[in-house]
C-alpha cells in the first residue's frame, strides 16, 4: 500500500501538484488520469522518488520516503517494478539480458536461476521464442510485454506503469491492460497506472485519481466514473465522440 | 553563471562516479565493451591519421630548410619533436574529441531520452558508476593508442623523406636520435593521462544531462566536442607550463 499525504511540488513559479493525497491499494489497479500536462507523470516521478517533494509526505507502508537514507532508497527502488511510456527497453541488450538484468545486478544467483526465473517471466508475459530478439527487432507491444516481464521479474511489492498502452493499437492495449491487472492480483501487487486512455480506465480502473491542474478533482472507479457530476471529469470523459455517444445511451 | 553551475554539476558528477559501486560481475563486460569501442574502435583511424600527418610533417619541415648549412638530421629530429611533444598527445586528443567523445555523448544522451536512465535509476542503480565508469578504465589504454600515434607519425615522417628524396634513411634515424630527452615522453604521457579522463568525463556529463529529444542529442554532441577539446587545450597549457617551462 502506498499512502500520499498533501504533497505539494512547483517548478519555479508553476505549481505542478498542488495539495494531493491518495491512498494506493494492494492488489488493485490503481489509474491515475488526466488530461496531459495535468501533473500524473510528476506525481508519479515523486513516489518513485525521481523528484522530491516541496511539502507533504509519501508512505510506503508506513515508511516514510522522504527521511528514508540513501540505502533505504535503494533498498525500496529495489521493490519498484517500473513500465516507462516507451518501454525503455536497454537497447544495446536482448530480450531475454533485458529481463535478466535487475537479478544480474542486485542478486547473486547463478546464471542458470536467473535464466530460468527469466524464462518463467517471459512465459507468463507470453513471449516465447523471442529470448534472443533485441528491441529493435519487436513490435511496439512486445517491447511493453518485455517491459513488463522485467517489471516483475525480481517479485516487486509495487508496479508504477507510465501510460502502459500509449502508441498500441486497441486490441493490443487491452491485452497489455488486461495482463497488467492478472499479474496485480497474482503477485499481490500495489500497481499504479498513469493514463489517459478512457479504454483503459473502463478495463482496469478499480481505483481511479482524476487530476486537473495538478489537483486531485475526483476518486472513484470505473462503475462510478459515468455517474460522476464532477463537471472537469465529464469534460475529460467525454471528450470523444464515442464516450458522447456511449453517454447519451445510458441516460436513454 | 551557467558555466559555473555546470563545472559545479561536472565535479559533483565526478563525486557521483565512485560513490556507489556496480557489480565487478556487470561492470566487467562493460569495461570490456568500451575498451572494443573506444579504444580498439579508434585504432584505425588513429594509425591512419598519425602515419600521413608524420609524413606531411616531415615533408613540411625539408621544405623549409633551404639553407644548405643546416643539416639534414634536422627533419628526423623535428619530426620526433613534433610528433611526440603536440602531435601524438594533442592533436590525436582532439580528434577523439570528435570521434569518442561525440560518441560518448549520443549513447549516453539517447539512454537519457528514451529514458533507459530513468529505468536504470528506478531499479536503484548508481547511473553515474555504472555509465561513466567503465569508459574511464577503457580510457585508461587510451596512452597506448598514443604511444601506437608516436611511433606510426615518426615511421611516416621516415618513409615519406627516405623514399620522397628529401634525406637519407641514416640522416632521418640520427635525426631522431638527436638530443633526446626521455622526459619528453613522459610529458607526453602525463598529458594523455589528463586527456584521457577529460575525454571520458566531459562528454558523458553533456550526454548525462541533456534534456530533450533526438535533435537535441546531435547538439549536445557538438557542445561536448566544443567544450572537451576546449579543455584539453588548457590543460595542454597549463602542464607545458608547469612541466616543461
Amino acid at each position: 500500500m502506498i499512502n500520499v499525504k498533501n504533497i505539494y511540488k512547483s517548478f519555479d513559479e508553476t505549481i505542478v501538484l498542488n495539495n494531493i493525497s491518495a491512498n494506493f491499494e494492494k492488489s488493485k489497479t490503481n489509474l491515475v488520469i488526466g488530461q496531459s500536462g495535468s501533473g500524473k507523470t510528476v506525481f508519479i516521478k515523486c513516489m518513485l522518488g525521481l523528484i522530491n517533494v516541496d511539502k507533504g509526505k509519501i508512505e510506503f507502508e508506513n515508511n516514510i520516503l522522504d527521511k528514508m537514507n540513501s540505502k533505504e532508497r535503494i533498498k525500496l527502488r529495489q521493490e519498484i517494478g517500473m513500465v516507462f511510456q516507451g518501454s525503455a527497453l536497454f537497447d544495446s541488450m536482448n530480450v531475454v539480458e533485458n529481463i535478466m538484468f535487475p537479478m544480474k545486478m542486485f542478486t547473486e544467483k547463478y546464471h542458470d536461476e536467473v535464466l530460468s526465473r527469466a524464462n518463467d517471466v517471459i512465459k507468463r508475459v507470453n513471449l516465447e521464442n523471442s529470448n534472443n530478439k533485441m528491441p529493435n527487432e519487436i513490435s511496439g507491444g512486445m517491447k511493453k510485454r518485455v517491459a513488463i516481464a522485467r517489471a516483475i521479474v525480481m517479485n516487486p511489492k509495487y508496479l508504477f506503469c507510465d501510460e502502459p498502452n500509449s502508441g498500441l493499437d486497441p486490441k493490443t492495449a487491452i491485452i497489455i491492460d488486461n495482463l497488467i491487472q492478472e499479474i496485480t492480483k497474482e503477485y499481490n501487487i500495489t500497481t499504479i497506472i498513469n493514463t489517459h486512455d478512457m479504454n483503459s480506465v473502463m478495463e482496469i480502473g478499480e481505483k481511479i485519481f482524476f487530476l486537473k491542474n495538478g489537483k486531485k478533482e475526483w476518486e472513484g472507479n470505473n462503475n462510478e466514473i459515468f455517474k460522476s457530476e464532477n463537471e472537469s471529469l465529464n469534460e475529460f470523459v467525454y471528450s470523444s465522440e464515442l464516450f458522447k455517444k456511449v453517454k447519451k445511451k445510458f441516460k436513454d | 553563471m551557467k558555466t559555473l553551475e555546470h563545472i559545479g554539476n561536472y565535479f559533483i558528477m565526478l563525486t557521483k562516479i565512485f560513490g556507489k559501486f556496480t557489480k565487478w560481475q556487470v561492470l566487467k563486460p562493460l569495461i570490456f565493451k568500451e575498451i572494443d569501442v573506444l579504444i580498439i574502435g579508434s585504432l584505425g583511424i588513429v594509425s591512419f591519421i598519425s602515419f600521413f600527418v608524420g609524413g606531411v610533417v616531415a615533408i613540411q619541415t625539408a621544405l623549409n630548410m633551404e639553407n644548405p648549412f643546416l643539416p639534414k638530421n634536422l627533419i628526423g629530429f623535428a619530426t620526433r619533436q613534433s610528433i611526440i611533444l603536440e602531435f601524438a598527445p594533442t592533436f590525436i586528443s582532439v580528434i577523439m574529441a570528435g570521434k569518442v567523445g561525440s560518441f560518448i555523448t549520443s549513447s549516453i544522451g539517447t539512454m537519457r531520452v528514451t529514458e533507459q536512465i530513468d529505468a536504470l535509476e528506478v531499479m536503484g542503480v548508481n547511473t553515474y558508476n555504472y555509465l561513466i565508469f567503465p569508459k574511464i578504465i577503457a580510457l585508461c589504454l587510451y596512452p597506448f593508442l598514443i604511444g601506437i600515434s608516436m611511433f606510426l607519425g615518426i615511421l611516416g615522417g621516415y618513409i615519406a623523406c627516405v623514399y620522397g628524396g628529401w634525406t637519407s634513411s641514416s640522416e632521418f634515424i640520427e635525426g631522431i636520435q638527436l638530443d633526446f630527452i626521455p622526459f619528453h615522453v613522459t610529458y607526453a604521457f602525463i598529458k594523455t593521462a589528463f586527456f584521457s579522463f577529460i575525454l571520458a568525463t566531459i562528454p558523458s556529463y553533456h550526454g548525462y544531462f541533456m534534456k530533450g529529444g533526438a535533435l537535441e542529442v546531435g547538439k549536445a554532441s557538438t557542445i561536448s566536442f566544443v567544450w572537451t577539446s576546449v579543455v584539453i587545450i588548457i590543460i595542454n597549457y597549463l602542464i607545458t607550463q608547469s612541466l616543461l617551462a
